[in-house]
């Protein structure tokens, strides 16, 4: 049975329509990447598992129980945590502070501590007392990335972690997935720069206008079928 | 000279009572940019509790402060959870027209529960008790009080939001309400906290308004005024800042009441006006809004 999975989910803002009738899976350790171009619904999938947005009941199932509509808040204690798209962190917070509220709601013992998450971004260590907003980009991904695994999630939702840093830096971001993976969190990221989501990844899904496009494993799919499906031509 | 000193200090110590109106103001706009046309309405409702635990039930006043405060968390958690939390994410209108009409609903409930009589609360021989520095200068127990319970207050309150991780839930949830659901905060919670705790700040204000002056039912806008130019003097949302803001109003009163008592109020609201023109954002604004 897959860890996380979803049926049939739709998701709207207001009266527009964004996803129509997503059908996933993800298995326990394993690693998705979802791709698509700009406005193809794969932010507004994440934020439906999340729970920021609300799905319908029977539509996102968690370990065999229906996890739809529930408060993000309640998600997060169950194990399911969100990067979210542009960092986020909280402004009037030090780094130390954004990466302890990671585990507000969830304080379950597992890999991830301060000390582990230091470990895994050096950089972080030395300015855990200076406000977040000092810090420059890829250090705040870090801060975001960290935050999140504070929680011990069963499942890590990264929503475009390689936005707006220069190459060099997403290669040190891209650098520690495979850590997190050997802790045994199953990933599901969400990417526009194809190359390093293939590289992670065990399974691929293409979005395309709200509508699933391609599935398959990275070593199966040709460079035409991920540009048809990216594309729609 | 000296009884110029003297008006100053008097002054100082006033601007305690104001920022003790003035700090939750300051919290439950901090947090949720709610701006809580009630407060002086629930100060004064405090202020009634109190005075029913003390002169009808027979408690002693600090007992009954403590009942009071306990009672006030209870009613402010509720106010917040199922009432206020309602109309926050329909726009700034929606709160404001709500938090009027609870002004009028309390007022009015007020008039019919205790009548337009004005009331005081009575702490014995402490109200007149005072002490004398170098035989010149005469400094009341109770005005000192209060400005030792305002700089308390907003002490802990400080520890609160600083040194805890129910204070970093409320700082990330005033940053940002949507992402820090993702944390496990449940924003509509800690929003309802805010509220309960800003009204045990109000409970220590009514307690300093009792035994200082009268009140009546509708006296509680006029007690908002004075803590919204409190709040905006220091800079909206911090809370030292808020206690300069009351000493600010309170040490212009005195000095307008010493030139000529009809000025107390005035000297106030131009000293406010004296701040907004020269720092618009008040003194100590907050880096990031």
């Amino acid at each position: 049975m897959a860890l996380l999975s979803t049926h049939r989910l739709t998701a709207f803002y207001g009266d527009f329509q964004a996803l129509f009738g997503i059908d996933s899976h993800l298995e326990s350790g394993e690693t998705v990447a979802i791709i698509g171009a700009n406005g193809a619904g794969k932010s507004t999938f994440l934020k439906s598992l999340a729970g920021l947005l609300r799905a319908s009941p029977e539509s996102v199932l968690f370990d065999g129980k229906a996890i739809g509509g529930i408060p993000a808040s309640a998600i997060m204690r169950l194990g399911i945590s969100l990067v979210p798209e542009g960092r986020r962190l909280f402004p009037s917070l030090t780094v130390r502070e954004n990466l302890m509220i990671g585990c507000y709601g969830r304080d379950v013992r597992g890999p991830w501590t301060l000390e582990s998450i230091f470990a895994l971004f050096p950089a972080l260590r030395e300015r855990q007392h200076i406000p977040s907003t000092a810090l420059s980009g890829g250090e705040q991904q870090m801060v975001a990335i960290g935050r999140a695994l504070m929680a011990n999630p069963r499942v890590l939702l990264c929503d475009e972690i390689s936005l707006g840093l220069a190459p060099v830096v997403i290669k040190d971001i891209y650098r520690v997935v495979p850590n997190i993976k050997a802790t045994g969190a199953s990933i599901i990221l969400v990417e526009q720069d194809i190359v390093q989501a293939l590289a992670v990844a065990d399974r691929v899904y293409c979005f395309q206008e709200g509508r699933l496009s391609l599935a398959g494993r990275p070593s199966e799919l040709t460079r035409d079928q991920v540009h048809a499906a990216y594309f729609g031509h | 000279m000296l009884s110029w000193l003297d008006t100053i200090i008097q002054g100082v110590l006033l601007g305690g009572l104001y920022a003790l109106f003035a700090a939750g103001l300051s919290l439950i706009f901090g947090i949720m940019r709610l701006v809580n046309l009630a407060h002086g309405d629930l100060i004064i409702l405090a202020a009634y509790i109190l005075l029913s635990l003390t002169a009808s039930w027979g408690i002693a006043l600090v007992p009954a402060v403590a009942i009071a405060a306990l009672a006030l968390f209870a009613f402010g958690f509720a106010l917040q959870y199922f009432v206020f939390n309602r109309t926050l994410r329909i726009g700034i209108l929606p709160p404001l027209i709500v938090t009027f009409g609870l002004s009028i609903v309390i007022q009015n409930g007020l008039l019919e529960a205790y009548s337009a009589d004005s009331r005081r609360l009575s702490a014995g021989a402490l109200e007149t008790a005072s002490f004398s520095i170098e035989g010149a200068l005469n400094i009341g127990v109770m005005p000192l009080l209060t400005f030792a319970s305002a700089v308390l207050a907003i002490c802990a309150l400080n520890i609160l939001f600083y040194r805890t991780s129910i204070g970093r839930a409320f700082r990330a949830t005033s940053d940002d309400p949507e992402i820090v659901q993702l944390m496990g905060v449940d924003n509509r919670r800690i929003y309802a906290l805010a509220m309960g705790v800003a009204m045990v700040v109000a409970t220590i204000a009514a307690l300093f308004l009792g035994l200082r002056a009268t009140f009546d039912p509708t006296v509680g806008p006029a007690r908002l005024l004075y803590a919204f130019e409190a709040v905006i003097i220091g800079g909206l949302g911090s809370l030292w800042g808020t206690l300069a803001g009351g000493v600010v109003i309170g040490v212009a009163q005195t000095i307008g009441a010493k030139i000529n008592p009809e000025w107390q109020v005035l000297a106030g609201h131009l000293a406010f006006l004296g701040v907004l023109m020269i720092w618009p954002r008040g003194l100590f604004p907050r880096a990031i809004d």
